[in-house]
């Protein structure tokens, strides 16, 4: 056995509990400020939503757009997260990487069933059907799919810690791969069927649209790190617990 | 690395016959789809392209989770891991021997279900053709995932389900490339250049996946 593989796979290892520590100080400090945040930019958000102008081809509908789009751009976002925190994990074997990559994805599954629930509600009214195989609903599924598969192997093992690399792993080959099937999808639809459903296509959104998009898309960014962090925190308690448990039960 | 792939090859054909499995369930699918759609011929020679990738695609995935677990319970991982070959080149030697059990039988065995399918024999070879292309990238994938299973005494199907969102590119592009073979305007050439280019991204991607999952597995 190397040495570095004995660092981590002790108990509770000796350089990681030091940062670990910091960073609980760190996001007990963050937590209020981004929480403060996330209220703050949703409700300048919303309002700003409900005050834009109806839309002169979808009516009311298109307020859909200012809660669909920025839980589209989390989705993917968190996926980035969840990468870059797959390399710490490799590359450092960080244990916190491992946090932050485990946490991270039920958390991008959520945003991602939120674009295609909130999608599908204003594709009834647009479009005529809860449901198309349009190139992008689609390679949003295959994204959904992903995380659900993350999220069961890292709850598959009963060692926490041994999920780290397996995770991180298949994180990465998903990171690898993703751009690959967004394009095939994409050339999957247009092969079938050539434009017969055309997206919003408002070739240049007027300020009133885009400034309550950016603000409500800042207020998903925060919300996501506010929860992030949060969650984050509640796994390093856990696992301190149990390495707590783990000792008493071995000294019986 | 020869040798590794002789004895590779030599354990799959010895242990029950991991080809000929592969192969019945491939047959297996196959029969199964008729009962499902019906039995007009019209409509299975539309649809054979497609239940015969599936049935690649379903037995491709059916025995990967066994790829590096047999090893790792006699201790020859190990030995694999330790004797200093680069371990991508190992890995990617395992990956192959794998196809060569599990992709290619099925590929042979295409032309009879084609017929069985009603399929037309341009359709075949095209069939053939992009399965032949387009399985190695179902078995360099399934390494990855294999690589994982190690890990995860058992996780069959989990496996499973992480493998095949990320296959389905080759699907993609492997119907593509038949639809173009059979109908006029949609073209071959370029769908079967993109299957073929990504088999070989995931020829290093794969192997590289699983030698690093499987260094430091090792203890």
């Amino acid at each position: 056995m190397t040495p570095e593989n004995a660092i981590h796979t002790g108990p509770s290892n000796l350089w990681g509990l030091a940062n670990p520590t910091r960073f609980m100080g760190f996001a007990n400090r963050a937590i209020p400020i981004l929480a403060c945040l996330t209220i703050l930019l949703f409700g300048i958000g919303l309002y700003l939503s409900f005050n834009a102008p109806e839309d002169y081809q979808q009516g009311y509908t298109v307020l859909i757009m200012f809660i669909h789009v920025p839980a589209a751009w989390l989705a993917m976002m968190t996926y980035s997260v969840m990468s870059i925190s797959a390399l710490g994990s490799i590359i450092w074997r960080h244990p916190l990487a491992d946090v932050s990559l485990r946490t991270a994805a039920p958390l991008g599954a959520i945003f991602t069933f939120l674009a295609l629930a909130t999608g599908s509600l204003w594709g009834k009214p647009m479009w005529g059907t809860w449901w198309e195989w349009d190139a992008r609903m689609t390679s949003v599924l295959i994204l959904l799919i992903i995380y659900l598969g993350l999220i069961a192997l890292s709850k598959a093992f009963d060692e926490p810690s041994e999920a780290a690399q397996p995770l991180a792993i298949m994180t990465l080959v998903g990171f690898a791969i993703i751009p690959i099937i967004k394009f095939s999808v994409d050339w999957w639809n247009t092969l079938h069927q050539p434009a017969s459903v055309s997206r919003l296509d408002t070739p240049a959104m007027g300020p009133e649209f885009l400034y309550p998009l950016l603000i409500m898309a800042l207020a998903y960014m925060a919300l996501f790190f506010t929860l992030h962090f949060m969650s984050m925190r509640n796994e390093v308690l856990a696992r301190r617990i149990r390495a707590m448990k783990m000792k008493q039960a071995r000294r019986g | 690395m020869v040798a590794l792939l002789k004895r590779e090859v030599q354990i799959a054909w010895r242990s029950g016959g991991g080809a000929l499995t592969g192969v019945l369930f491939f047959l297996a699918v196959v029969t199964v789809f008729p009962f499902a759609v019906g039995p007009d011929t019209k409509l299975l020679s539309h649809l054979a392209p497609a239940i015969l990738w599936i049935g690649a695609l379903l037995a491709s995935l059916l025995g990967l989770d066994r790829m590096f677990a047999q090893e790792r319970e006699d201790g020859s991982l190990d030995v694999l891991v330790m004797q200093g070959h680069p371990l991508m080149a190992v890995f990617f030697v395992k990956a192959f021997a794998h196809w060569l059990m599990s992709g290619l039988p099925l590929v042979l065995a295409t032309p009879l279900f084609g017929i069985m399918l009603n399929l037309s024999p341009l359709g075949i070879g095209a069939t053939m053709v992009t399965l032949l292309a387009g399985t190695p990238a179902i078995s360099f994938i399934g390494a990855a995932g294999a690589s994982v299973a190690v890990k995860l005494p058992r996780g069959g199907m989990l496996i499973s389900v992480l493998v095949l969102p990320l296959v389905i590119p080759v699907l993609v592009f492997g119907i593509a490339a038949i639809t173009g073979a059979l109908q006029d305007p949609a073209p071959f050439t370029a769908p079967f250049l993109l299957l073929c280019a990504i088999t070989l991204f995931t020829s290093v991607l794969g192997p590289l996946a699983a030698s690093v999952m499987l260094r430091h597995s090792a203890d």
